[in-house]
This record gives structure tokens, sequence and C-alpha cells, in this order.
């Protein structure tokens, strides 16, 4: 058992070492070539829908929805790994914001809600991210003194109100939901965007038949807002998250507000998380209160602990295995939670730090061959 | 000595947990620009002294002034932000953070950028000529992008986000090489030596810009040639105008290094005085050596 369990090991050093140089490689790159390959891979996620490429498509699915779903998890997991990641709070009512999010954008711009007003989406989704980030500061205010598993424990509670609140409520309709929730335009593919296969001009752009739009619209917030968190990263403010998961009382004790920046990490968390929920129930144009269930936020969890939690790429990596592998290999769909089950404690033991090492890889790598060097 | 002003004020401070008395009406001051030992047994009291002061435990009753502002009941946070810095008994790092990571921790006590101005880099101040961007890609469209930047910067200018970020750098960088471990500087501080993650703490206190820099037994554990070195380091840090207060269980060191002493023992002071004077007081030898009982 043992000697499985350390070729095991060593295997996965050889891995990560592949990673190490890759990136170093990477780094060293002159800064013109990182931006044009950059620049060539954004274009070609872009350009996904129009390829047929074999290995990767789905056949059973549509693949532009399962792009869709993807760039949508991908939100959702950089939103997570705001809380979870960088500020080390472990929140297992994510789904919670999702719902609000999306429940908003419904009531608001559905004809077919009880609230009479009807608002176009682009006025619905701003109040709905203010909704859900003045959600997450409600939540957090009184819960963030808790920590750790008592923390985890009042989100979980959180998450589970908002659904049963959205079962039971007249407000959202109960359990019949809300249909015609808004979809971001009205407007037509334009004569010139004709050539893009898939695309026939004339057509509506968001549709729930042709989602290319959709998954277009969403690969470019997940850009704006992978950005933003970055910057947010490599500021004080990501600095003080990190202070904050590593030693909270340090922190306080050298001056963060430590209060003050979890509640922020909160309310960012929150508003990523509603803005996903507002943008996949547009393409569902149909919302109730299945859907919103724990497992979802668990293995939301699960994907950024997967993934790599801290690291941007890694989370998005989660969230796509997360979002991709059940559609593509369809006959293992119903063993989903089995399988992220067993990954999860496979990943505990062999990488706690997630498939893509976070950029403190090679000092760990260092110390992993220490850790070896004593064990042997 | 005695024309110096009074930059802590300890005042008949009572600590209580449930039935335990741990401190028990200390009084006593640190002067501007001293170094001021705190000994005592194991149990005297004096770490909780150090938590009294920056606020982590709430005196039961006195009152605690800094610079004449009372620090009972602040936020611990705003403390720092006062000017009283610490280091921790057993050892409290960012472990996970590189040693300038750390540091910067420190020095962003003093800055604002929030969330807002990290988003969006608003606050924006006019740019000096050797502030900007440099441009040293050498390929055409890394170039063309950084000549972009540049001249955004230019009419722009600075950020007050892009300031603050060079500012604790180099600040970071600064006090690293001040406590001598300059060259570890992107390692995780988990993987410093345990004497090196020592020194890294007391770079990170001083980040904070202290006037009062609290260090808790920051020799425990070294041997007596880094004793000398951390001794040299006190005295450094001291000259640069820092107040220090010291807890320190190793005679030599404090009586090498402090100018005043104040012994602690069950939660009550002792004695205070110069190192010579606490050394042949009575009470002090008594309460380190034990009394001779009559029947002994």
């Amino acid at each position: 058992m043992m000697a499985v369990l350390d070729s095991a090991r060593k295997a996965d050093e050889g891995r990560v070492r592949a990673v190490t140089g890759l990136r170093d490689r990477w780094a060293n790159l002159p800064y013109g070539w990182r931006i044009s390959v950059l620049f060539a891979f954004i274009i070609f996620l872009y350009a996904l829908p129009g390829l047929e490429i074999p290995l990767i498509s789905t056949p059973d699915t549509d693949f532009t929805s399962v792009l869709f779903l993807c760039a949508v998890y991908v939100l959702v997991a950089v939103g997570l790994n705001v809380v979870i990641g960088l500020a080390g709070l472990l929140d297992l009512g994510y789904i919670g914001f999702y719902a609000v999010g999306a429940y908003t954008v419904a009531i608001l711009g559905s004809p077919n809600s009880p609230v009479v007003i009807q608002f176009p989406w682009v006025v619905c989704v701003p109040i709905a991210i203010a909704v859900t980030m003045v959600s997450g500061v409600i939540l957090g205010w009184p819960t963030l003194r808790l920590r750790g598993d008592y923390l985890a424990i009042v989100t979980l509670g959180f998450g589970e109100i908002i659904r049963v609140f959205a079962l039971n409520s007249d407000i959202t309709n109960g359990n019949r939901g809300i249909t015609g929730v808004p979809v971001p335009s009205e407007g037509t593919w334009p004569e010139w965007m004709d050539w893009f296969p898939g695309i026939t001009a004339g057509r509506p752009i968001f549709s729930v038949s042709n989602v290319i739009g959709f998954y277009w619209l969403a690969l470019t917030l997940v850009f704006i807002c992978m950005l933003g968190v970055r910057r947010l990263e490599r500021s004080r403010v990501g600095r003080s998250w990190l202070a904050i998961r590593e030693d909270e009382d340090a922190a306080e004790v050298m001056g963060v507000p430590t209060f003050k920046y979890k509640l922020w990490a909160f309310a960012i968390g929150a508003a990523l998380g509603g803005l996903s929920g507002a943008l996949f129930f547009s393409k569902q144009t149909f919302i109730n209160a299945q859907g919103f269930d724990l497992f979802t936020s668990i293995l939301w969890v699960a994907a950024v602990v997967i993934g790599g939690a801290g690291n941007q790429l890694g989370v998005a990596l989660g969230a796509i295995l997360l979002a991709y592998l059940p559609e593509r290999f369809r006959e293992f769909a119903d063993y989903r939670l089995l399988i992220f089950g067993v990954a999860l404690i496979v990943m505990t033991i062999f990488r706690p730090q997630g498939l893509l090492p976070s950029r403190r890889r090679k000092v760990e790598l260092e110390d992993r061959a220490k850790e070896g060097a004593v064990g042997e | 000595m005695s024309e110096r002003n009074n930059l802590l004020e300890v005042d008949n401070v009572t600590i209580r947990f449930g039935g335990v008395t741990a401190l028990d009406g200390v009084d006593f001051s640190v002067k501007e620009g001293e170094i001021l030992g705190l000994i005592g047994p194991n149990g005297a009291g004096k770490t909780t002294c150090f938590n009294a002061v920056t606020g982590v435990v709430k005196p039961t009753s006195g009152a605690i002034r800094f610079r004449g502002k009372t620090l009972v009941g602040q936020q611990r946070h705003k403390i720092t932000r006062l000017g009283i810095a610490r280091t921790f008994q057993n050892i409290r790092l960012f472990p996970e953070m590189t040693a300038l990571e750390n540091v910067q921790v420190g020095a962003d006590a003093r800055h604002k950028t929030s969330v807002v101005g990290a988003l969006f880099r608003t606050w924006r101040v006019p740019v000096k000529p050797h502030e900007l961007v440099e441009v040293d890609a050498k390929s055409g469209f890394g170039r063309a992008v950084q000549q972009v930047r540049r001249t955004g910067q230019r009419i722009f200018g600075l950020s007050r986000h892009t300031l603050e970020e060079r500012a604790a750098k180099e600040k970071a960088t600064e006090l690293l090489k001040l406590v001598g471990i300059e060259h570890r500087a992107g390692e995780l501080a988990r993987s410093l030596a345990y004497g090196e993650q020592r020194r890294l703490e007391i770079a990170r206190a001083l980040a904070t810009e202290p006037g009062l820099l609290c260090l808790d037994e920051p020799a425990a554990g070294f041997n007596p040639a880094e004793k000398e070195s951390l001794l040299e380091l006190i005295r450094k840090i001291r000259d640069t105008g820092v107040t220090v207060l010291l807890i320190e269980h190793d005679m030599r060191l404090v009586m090498g290094v402090t100018d005043r002493i104040v012994v602690l023992e069950f939660g009550k002071k002792i004695a205070e005085g110069t190192p010579a004077e606490v050394r042949e007081n009575p009470a002090v030898i008594a309460a380190y050596l034990g009394v001779p009982t009559d029947a002994a």
C-alpha cells in the first residue's frame, strides 16, 4: 500500500515539475509573446462554438450550451474563490446568492411575476448584483464573527433558507416558478455576423435554441470579473484577505481591519454569485426553486478545492471539469457526486493545494522533497 | 532621562480570567526612546500585560494610555494604527505568504487603498518622470502595449494604489535588509528557518511604523551568537527612534540591552529600576531563586 502511495506521490511530483517548468518558461517569454498567446487563446475560446473539435465536443448535448454552462460555473468559481480561496471563509451556502441574483432578475423583469413593473435586463442585472451584495452583507454582518466550521454551518443554513423561501413565498410564485425571465436583449444577429457557423442573420441573438450569444456574453463577463478579482488580489485588499486566511488574529494585530475585509470578500463573492445566477436563468427563461439544492453548493466548493483554491486559473479549471465532464460522459453523469467525492478524497491525500499549483509551487515542491527524504 | 515624556502609561491595571487574577494593579510607564524590559518568572503575567496593551484582552479595571489616548476598548487594528506593534511569543506569521508579503501586510496598516481604489485605480496623482513604466519589451506588440501604458500614466497620472504598492514594497525590502533576511524575500514564511522567522516578525511589526514596539521573548530558542546579533538589532531599532518594550527570560540579554526593567511576579509589580538596581533587589532575587524558609 505504501509503495503505491509513494509511486503516486512521485508521479504527482513529476506533474508538478512539468507544470512548474511550463510556468517558468511562460514567465520568461517576452512580454509581447505572452500577450499575443493570451490573445490567441481568448479568440480561440470565443471561436469554440464554431469549431467542430472531434474529441472535446459533446455528442449528446448542444456543445454551445455546455460551453455556456462552463462559463457560468467559472463565474461562480471565481466568486467563490474570493470567499474560500482568498479570504479563507468556508461558505457552503453560496447557491443562496446565486438564487437571489436569479430571482431578482426574474421578479423584476418577467411579465409573469407578481411584481407588476417590468424592467429590461440591463436594469435588472445591476439591481440583482446590488441586492445580492446587500444580502451578502446582511448574512455576513452577524455571522462573520464566527470562524471555520461554525461559519460553514450558518452559511449552509442560509442557502437552505433561500431555497425554502423561494419554494413557499408568493413573490417567487412558489413551486410554480416564474416563466419569461428576460433575455439580455431582443436584438437579432446582424448581416455581417452571418459567416460564423451556427449564426443566422435575422435570428435573435439571445435565444434558448441558439446559445452562442449567451456564451459570448458569459465569456466576456468571465474575463471582466477575472480581471477585476486579479486586480484586487494584487493589491492591499488581496494581501489583507490572504493574511486573514493565514492567521486572523495576527492580521488584526498587524493593522488589518479584518471584519471589514471579510465583509468585502463576502459581498464581492455574493455579487459574482448573483451575476452568474442572473445570467444562467436568463438563458433558461424559467426559474423555480428546484436546482438550488445543497448538493450543487457543495459541488461548487469541491470544484474550487479540486481546481486549486486561491488560484483563479485553478478554480476555473475545476469549474470547467464540474460542468463539462457530466455532459461529455453522459453515461457517468449519475455518478458525478460519487466521482467528485472520490476526487476530493484523493486530492486531499495527494494534493491539498488543488490541481493547478498556485504561485507558491516552487518552495512547496522543495518542501515536499524534504519531507520525502525524511520519510525514507 | 526623567525629562522624557511617557509614551505608554499602564495605570493600575487589573485583569481577571474567571477566578484567576493575571494582573493585579500593575503600574508602569514606558518613556519615549527607551528600551524597557518586562521580566518575571513563568506565569507572572508578562504576556497578559502585552495582550492588554495591544488590545487582545480587555483589562477588568485600570487604564492604558498611549500618547495620552486611552487604549482600553479600542479595536486591535486601530491600536496598531495609533502606533503600537508587537511580535508573538509563539511565532505567528502568515505561513503561506512570502517574507516580503508578510512585511507588506504590516506596511499596509499605513495605507488607504481599499476595494474601490484597487479595482478602479482611482485617486490619481500627477506622475514624476522617473515613476513612469519602463519600456523594456523587445517584441513589437508588447512594446506597443507598454508605450500605451506609459502615455496613459503621463496623461492620467499614477493611482494611489500604484504608489502605495511601490511604497509598501520598498519599505518591506528595506526592513528585510534591516533585520538581515533580504535574501529570503521571495520565500514562503513557513519555509524560513526559525531564527529568520523571528526576525521576519520583527520586520513585519516595524512595517506598521510603530512608536512602540513590543517584543515578546524575541530570543526564545536562540543560541548565544544569535542572541548577540539580536541585541544588535534591538539597539539598531531603538536608534531609529522606536521605543521598545521587551519581554525576555534571558537575564543576560535583558541586562545588556534595557534602560529600565519592570519585574512582575504573580501579576504584581515587585520592582522597577535600572538593570543594576533590579539585580540587587532582594525581592527580585527571591522571586527568581526562591526564599530560604526559616525551617530549612
